[in-house]
């Protein structure tokens, strides 16, 4: 097993001003925008853009939501083990709204698409975009790209890349792991 | 995460602690499902599930039911009233029947104790018991202890006492399997012929005073008395019954400190408890039935991830 650091902590750190900059340029004071985390690990990304948003670029009352897609992935029972889910906070309406799905790492796709029929449970949002940590651009099943992208990265599907989250696994980096 | 350890649901005494968490925090997530604007979920589109009731059940199907369909599962139902069981057929050739339709799941309730244990033996789909004659029905357990779960923070530890006709109750038995896997103490009250007389060999506790039984618990859960199966009388009036084991304010009220009240229902007002009681803040009996869909979504999810593709 070998793992090459693909982002360090100085460069994930850019990477998020960035995507920040990048949110204000289009959603202006974020009034009409709902950040959705997608679980289990889009949603430290979204802690981490609204902290960011809110101190640094004084942005008030970014609505934040962490949805969790496991009742409606199409891979039930195509798994070994059962499907784990997280927790669902929704606490605020998207029906309207700008809503911005934010996960860690795009693969295939599929949890995209799950959280696409997901979000239709809490209302009818105006508009989805997609924001990525990481692309891995080659690797999709389904027609999705992401709206804003953090890193492309070119991966073959034996390899995997890991996100480290400081509040969870005690750093933040992106490793490329090849077994 | 770790998957059931069972391929039924037959009883609660075929399960261990962790399949009970393991049902318990995916009941939460379906808890969160229910009270969405869309309360139904896609997990289940590919699976069809047969509801045979060879006995008669309003709110127990309608529970399985709603549950079902808001996994997005198909669903037939069968009751036996209606069907060639008049006929003469045999359980195992109604099942064959209707398995041979290509059902993965048959949730059943049958006068028979063991029916769910015979079956699972017997044909290749996964049984859950929706109640089998006098013997268990573990969906009705899991949901009354969730609600104490989700009441009082946790059932270790808690006095839990089921009052009224232990002697016919599926729920009874299944309720203290239930409770005791949990780490609850149990204790059973009611009229000396109405329970069975090896009882305290499950580990509970007999009391035959109610007031005493309600001061030492937490919670009280009171059967139904059971008139349908009752071949001989057992008590000499139902008004002899209610002054001395129905539970009314007054009885409430006088007890040194503030109880829950549980109802599997259907409730005799005015029999085993009074309708203030039934409505009143100490009593759960509604919140029980809404986790009762919580609870049967989450065994018939966690039973359908392992049927094999």
């Amino acid at each position: 097993m070998s793992q090459k650091v693909l982002l360090n902590a100085k460069a994930i750190n850019i990477i998020l001003h960035r995507l920040a900059c990048q949110l204000i340029e289009k959603h202006n004071d974020f009034t009409d925008t709902v950040l959705i985390g997608i679980q289990p690990r889009g949603k430290y990304l979204a802690n981490r853009l609204v902290a960011l948003l809110e101190q640094d670029y004084k942005i008030k009352n970014v609505q934040l939501g962490h949805l969790d897609i496991t009742f409606y992935r199409d891979d039930f029972r195509r798994s070994d083990k059962p499907l784990e889910a997280k927790s669902t906070e929704m606490d605020c309406v998207v029906e309207n709204k700008n809503v911005v799905f934010i996960d860690d790492v795009l693969y295939t796709g599929r949890s995209i698409r799950a959280a696409l029929t997901a979000i239709q449970s809490f209302g009818r949002p105006k508009e989805i975009e997609l924001l990525t940590l990481i692309d891995r651009r080659f690797s999709r099943h389904l027609p999705i790209q992401p709206d804003y992208r953090g890193r492309q990265v070119d991966a073959i599907n034996e390899e995997k890349v890991i996100v480290n989250w400081t509040e969870n696994d005690g750093e933040d980096s992106v490793y490329l792991i090849n077994n | 995460m770790s998957a059931l350890s069972v391929n039924h649901l037959l009883g609660i005494k075929y399960l261990n602690k962790q399949d009970i968490n393991l049902i318990f925090e995916t009941a939460d997530h379906f808890k969160e499902v229910i009270n969405r604007p869309i309360k139904k979920v896609p997990s289940l589109r590919d699976i069809t599930i047969a509801n045979l009731f060879f006995e008669n059940s309003t709110r127990t199907k309608l529970s399985f039911e709603l549950a079902e369909k808001r996994l997005s599962a198909d669903v037939i139902n069968f009751s036996a009233s209606q069907s060639s069981v008049k006929k003469g057929e045999t359980l195992i050739d109604t099942v064959n029947n209707i398995l041979s339709m290509k059902v993965d799941m048959v949730v059943m309730r049958h006068p028979n104790p063991g029916a769910g244990v015979f079956l699972s033996k017997h044909v290749n789909a996964s049984i859950i018991n929706a109640g089998d004659g006098a013997h268990e029905h573990p969906t009705q357990a899991l949901l009354d202890s969730y609600s104490i779960r989700e009441r009082l923070g946790e059932v270790n530890g808690k006095n839990v006492v089921i009052v009224g006709d232990i002697l016919h109750s599926r729920v009874a038995l299944s309720n203290i399997f239930a409770l005791q896997l949990q780490g609850a103490n149990v204790m059973v009250c009611g009229p000396k012929t109405l329970i069975p007389k090896y009882i305290n060999k499950l580990g509970v506790k007999v009391e035959t005073n109610l007031r005493d039984a309600l001061n030492w618990c937490d919670v009280a859960n009171m059967l139904r008395v059971q008139n349908e199966r009752m071949d001989v009388s057992y008590f000499p009036t139902t008004r002899e019954y209610t002054q001395q084991f129905g539970v009314d304010t007054t009885l409430l009220d006088s007890l040194d400190k503030e109880i829950t009240i549980m109802h599997p229902g259907p409730i005799n007002r005015g029999v085993e408890i009074t309708s203030d009681v039934a409505d009143s803040k100490q009593a759960i009996i509604l919140d029980q039935v809404q986790n009762g869909v919580a609870i049967r979504m989450a065994v018939i999810y966690l039973l359908a991830s392992k049927i094999k593709q």
